[in-house]
């Protein structure tokens, strides 16, 4: 295992533009506490991000985590090109000339991304403490590390969502026409869901229901928006008269779905590099 | 003792209707040069590409060092080169070459050595992108030696390369196989087989015409250059004769084709007996080329 992880961190790390992908995904990431600094003065109205709870235990857990994966899309490039770039180069041919299995070709590169997803988990995890123990409210230790589940959803959601880009980029050779895809399919699964749901079937239910199994809507179901869980947009909402009751919660089943996918993604990587002719 | 490194049993490849592999056997044994000969397109990639993991088989077998291994495990002790050289633009010379001993699972004792052999210790540090064909075609060959191999594949390795490049290439090979490593050469250029090689095989359309030693194939088919005071005679006499194949007249020349091997003394026995004297009597091999030529255009 540590062979293969040598191996692929070695591709990685010599590669100028995936290094700095890397380097700066990890710099922004940093850049979510900035967020405490952020201030509106308006006249009258003035919001202090700081001061509006974001950054109190154990809400912040839910706000970092949801905030931090969208920046996923700066590793989905290099992950993608990783792949892309070993047919582009013909080298993905002369390691298994060399002497890797295909088995291990594929594993060495989903350990990469599982240690992508683990390093990122572990720096929102330090960030969000340093940050809420500056900011929060409340730091009594029970609190702090309560709801901890939004990490690890934070985790599988990052597996998986880099899961299908590895696979985008087995399945499609190019890193430009992959992530070309990848936003055609996100596009594609948003819109037809619209459709679906608002013209063809008047709101159904199961429209939903089958889109929560669909790999990107599954995705982000992971971690729901925090904004509306926030007492001050709260207020807002009950101010209009909108009252909903959402769930914020972490599902089991959710993190089933994803993990399902990710199998599913990685194996059938597998099966293409085996089935094909290289 | 021989023992057999690689063995190819009934090999079939199909690319839809395209019959790329047909039937294609092969053993090969330690100690030997083995070259495969055919015109482009001929199938020899194709079942470089298989044995190496890199080609789906349609159907038939093959096995390394006698089946006891794995294909990927087998590989580790095998160094090979399929048409160009693929490295990893990015890294140096050195890099691309630490990169294959993780691979293969060995040290980096000896990325200098081997870098030392094909000429390119100078270059270690320069990044793969800025070497020219020939400098990438024998780093090539310092990564397939990395693991001091049981055997060498090479396919092509003098493709596009310029006659320095080749030279040294060459030189590189010859030297390789002074050594006594098993050498696997897929080329179609033939002087270049029957500079190194002791075996050849022959494909066309994914089938094997012939299999066996350099020397069975080019001797095989001999013939007898002679003259004498009047030739049209000779020629009479020859046509009478019952294992003479073919005669003809080429430059002054009477050329004789004889159905079975035919030794010297025999003719001119036969000859004086009728009462011709030759002035000129030389038993021709057929050179690589001829006979390649003649068993790829049947």
């Amino acid at each position: 295992m540590k062979r293969l992880l040598a191996i692929e961190l070695q591709k990685i790390w010599k590669n100028r533009a995936s290094k700095i992908l890397t380097i700066s995904y990890f710099i922004i990431l940093c850049f979510i506490a900035m967020i405490a600094s952020i201030k509106f003065d308006i006249g009258n109205f003035k919001i202090h991000f700081a001061e509006m709870g974001i950054f109190n235990f154990p809400f912040i857990w839910h706000f970092n985590t949801y905030i931090a994966a969208s920046l996923k899309f700066f590793l989905a490039i290099v992950i993608v090109s990783m792949m892309a770039n070993e047919y582009s180069y013909g080298t993905l041919k002369q390691n298994l000339i060399d002497g890797m299995s295909k088995k291990e070709f594929i594993l060495s590169k989903f350990l990469t991304v599982v240690l992508f997803a683990f390093i990122s988990t572990i720096f929102v995890f330090v960030m969000s403490l340093i940050l809420g123990l500056c900011f929060s409210s409340y730091t009594e230790f029970g609190i702090v590390f309560s709801d901890m589940q939004y990490l690890v959803a934070y985790f599988v959601k990052l597996v998986g969502f880099f899961a299908f880009c590895l696979f985008l980029g087995v399945l499609i050779k190019r890193s430009a026409f992959a992530v070309g895809f990848l936003f055609v399919w996100f596009m594609g699964e948003n819109i037809s869901h619209a459709i679906l749901k608002f013209n063809l079937f008047n709101r159904a239910p199961w429209v939903d229901e089958v889109y929560n199994y669909m790999p990107l809507e599954s995705m982000s179901n992971l971690i729901v928006e925090p904004f509306t869980r926030l007492n001050a947009i709260k207020n807002i909402q009950m101010a209009v008269g909108e009252n909903s009751v959402k769930d914020y919660d972490i599902h089991f089943s959710s993190i089933l779905i994803v993990l399902v996918w990710t199998a599913i993604f990685i194996f059938s990587s597998y099966k293409i590099i085996q089935k094909r002719d290289l | 003792m021989e023992s057999s490194i690689l063995s190819i049993k009934n090999l079939h490849k199909r690319y839809g209707k395209i019959h790329a592999v047909n039937n294609v056997s092969l053993e090969i044994q330690k100690g030997n040069v083995y070259g495969i000969l055919g015109p482009n397109g001929s199938g020899k990639s194709t079942t470089l590409g298989i044995v190496l993991n890199v080609v789906n088989k349609t159907s038939g077998e093959y096995n390394w060092f006698g089946g006891s291994m794995e294909t990927h495990e087998a590989l580790k002790k095998v160094g090979a080169i399929i048409e160009r050289p693929n490295f990893y633009p990015y890294m140096t010379a050195r890099e691309n070459l630490e990169l294959v001993c993780k691979i293969k699972n060995i040290d980096y004792s000896k990325v200098n050595e081997k870098l030392d052999v094909v000429g390119l210790i100078d270059r270690k540090d320069s990044k793969f992108k800025t070497f020219s064909l020939g400098m990438k075609q024998r780093l090539a060959i310092a990564s397939a030696l990395l693991n001091d191999p049981e055997i060498l594949i090479l396919d092509e390795p003098t493709n596009g390369l310029d006659p320095q490049g080749i030279h040294q290439i060459r030189d590189i090979i010859r030297l390789i196989a002074s050594q006594g490593t098993t050498i696997l050469l897929a080329s179609h250029l033939l002087d270049e087989v029957e500079k190194v090689c002791s075996h050849v095989l022959v494909l066309r359309f994914g089938q094997v015409l012939y299999c066996g030693t350099v020397d069975g194939m080019t001797n095989q088919n001999g013939f007898f250059e002679l003259q004498a005071e009047s030739n049209a005679q000779l020629m009479l006499i020859l046509k009478n004769h019952p294992e003479v194949d073919q005669v003809f007249e080429r430059e002054g020349k009477v050329i004789a084709h004889f159905r079975n091997k035919f030794d010297a003394w025999l003719l001119n026995r036969y000859l004086a007996e009728k009462g011709i004297y030759l002035n000129h009597l030389v038993f021709k091999k057929m050179s690589l080329e001829e006979q390649f030529l003649e068993l790829t255009n049947k």
